[in-house]
């Protein structure tokens, strides 16, 4: 196995690589493909980026039609789930745009395209502890960690995965960036949840929507047959699926 | 070497509890099959039969491990609706493992069909080569005694990275 690290968007990306192309010119040309997918996403979402259309689009200085199609394919997405998830999750709060909770496993399912075609070759990519996985039939399927929200250096769970993505949504390492959209409330009751699921979009989203509604989010991952893992700020660990 | 040993979850005697056999066997004909009951960490998503499976755990894993799924209730008419009624199938052997199916009859028609038993007694397994159940372990584990290859936890900022697990991963990877 090989791995590698880059920063990108204020976030470790990793990547493990098993195989054929795990250290050679076709696997680090795909990595380099990997990383500049996500540069590319980022000049467009950023809410850092005075100059990104996001933040453009958010002061009203462009028009949805002015954007990359990509923008309105990202605002289609946060749109659904925040009627899925009864308005707890909104790309909009308090009239700013911030699409930030669509745009990372978005992204980084994109991105691991160059890597998912190099033959004989298991990929495990990470941003920031959001990952996808790929592994073949005849290999060990990556086994993903889960990391204890009171004790973040310890591990509490295990997904093996052979072709999936997981993500973690909690308040374990940068304060109350996710809160209910409808009442801007922290989560209380709810410490992490981490959400297994076929692609990282649609993991990620599940993770922060249930997250943002706290209490609930184990009742409602159980109602779309999501697959996670709560944790409970009391120590209580719940699996869903 | 710096790979994460393999066989830790035996050696630490740590019990992993699987969860979610919501779906395994129940009902009288399933006793006729073995119930196919933990899949060891390394064959989740192998194509083993039940007692193929049970030979490849560790054979030092602690005996007194959940039997889920031997200790589910009989399957018999649920609800008072006196029209309902239950027929299970045989299982029927696929090249996954056994499949055994549940019918619901109501006035007749097949008001409902669950599957008692797929391979491994796990429908999670259904979806072969894709990904399991999180396996909760007992106590929190070091992530070099977790034997993990990546981690999943909030947002790792690259302030936090140098202090995270995975920085711990990817340097021993390198």
């Amino acid at each position: 196995m090989k791995r590698y690290v880059e920063h990108v968007m204020g976030m470790p990306i990793s990547l493990a690589l098993r195989g054929r192309h795990e250290d050679d010119p076709a696997g680090r040309d795909a990595w380099a493909e990997a990383l500049a997918a996500l540069h590319d996403v980022d000049r467009v979402f950023s809410t850092y980026r005075p100059d990104s259309f996001v933040s453009r689009l958010g002061r009203g200085e462009v028009a949805l039609a002015d954007c990359p199609a990509e923008v309105a394919e990202v605002l289609a997405l946060g749109e659904r789930w925040r009627e899925e998830s009864g308005g707890a999750f909104d790309v909009r709060r308090n009239g700013v745009l911030d699409p930030s909770g669509v745009v990372k496993g978005w992204a980084v399912e994109r991105a691991a395209g160059p890597l998912r075609a190099l033959e004989e070759t298991d990929v495990a990519l990470s941003a920031g502890g959001d990952m996808v996985c790929l592994a073949r039939a005849e290999s060990e399927p990556w086994r993903v960690g889960v990391e204890d929200p009171a004790a973040p250096d310890r591990i509490l769970a295990v997904v093996p995965v052979r072709r999936g993505a997981v993500a973690t949504s909690g308040l374990a390492r940068r304060g109350g960036h996710i809160t209910d959209a409808r009442t801007g409330t922290v989560p209380a009751a709810v410490a992490s949840v981490t959400v297994v699921a076929d692609d990282l979009t649609r993991a990620d989203l599940d993770a922060t929507a249930a997250f943002a509604l706290d209490g609930e989010a184990a009742t409602w991952l159980a109602g779309r047959g999501a697959t996670a893992v709560v944790v409970w700020r009391d120590g209580r660990r719940e699996v869903v699926g | 070497m710096n790979r994460i040993v393999f066989w830790l979850l035996a050696t630490v005697a740590v019990v992993v509890l699987l969860f979610g056999y919501h779906t395994s066997t129940s009902g009288p004909e399933a006793s006729a099959t073995p119930p196919a009951v933990i899949s060891a960490p390394k064959s989740a998503g192998a194509t083993s039969t039940p007692s193929q499976q049970a030979s490849q755990q560790p054979s030092d894993q602690p005996s007194d491990q959940p039997t889920q799924g031997a200790t589910s209730a009989p399957n018999a008419t649920t609800g008072g609706e006196a029209a309902t009624s239950t027929v299970i199938g045989a299982v029927a052997e696929t090249q996954w493992g056994p499949v055994q199916v549940e019918l619901s009859i109501a006035g007749g028609k097949i008001s409902d069909v669950e599957v008692v038993q797929y391979p491994h007694g796990n429908g999670r397994d259904m979806q072969i080569n894709t990904y399991a159940l999180p396996q909760l372990i007992q106590e929190t584990l070091a992530a070099q005694s977790a034997q993990i290859d990546m981690v999943s936890g909030a947002t790792i900022t690259s302030d936090g990275y140098l202090r995270s697990l995975q920085s711990a991963l990817d340097k021993a990877g390198l």
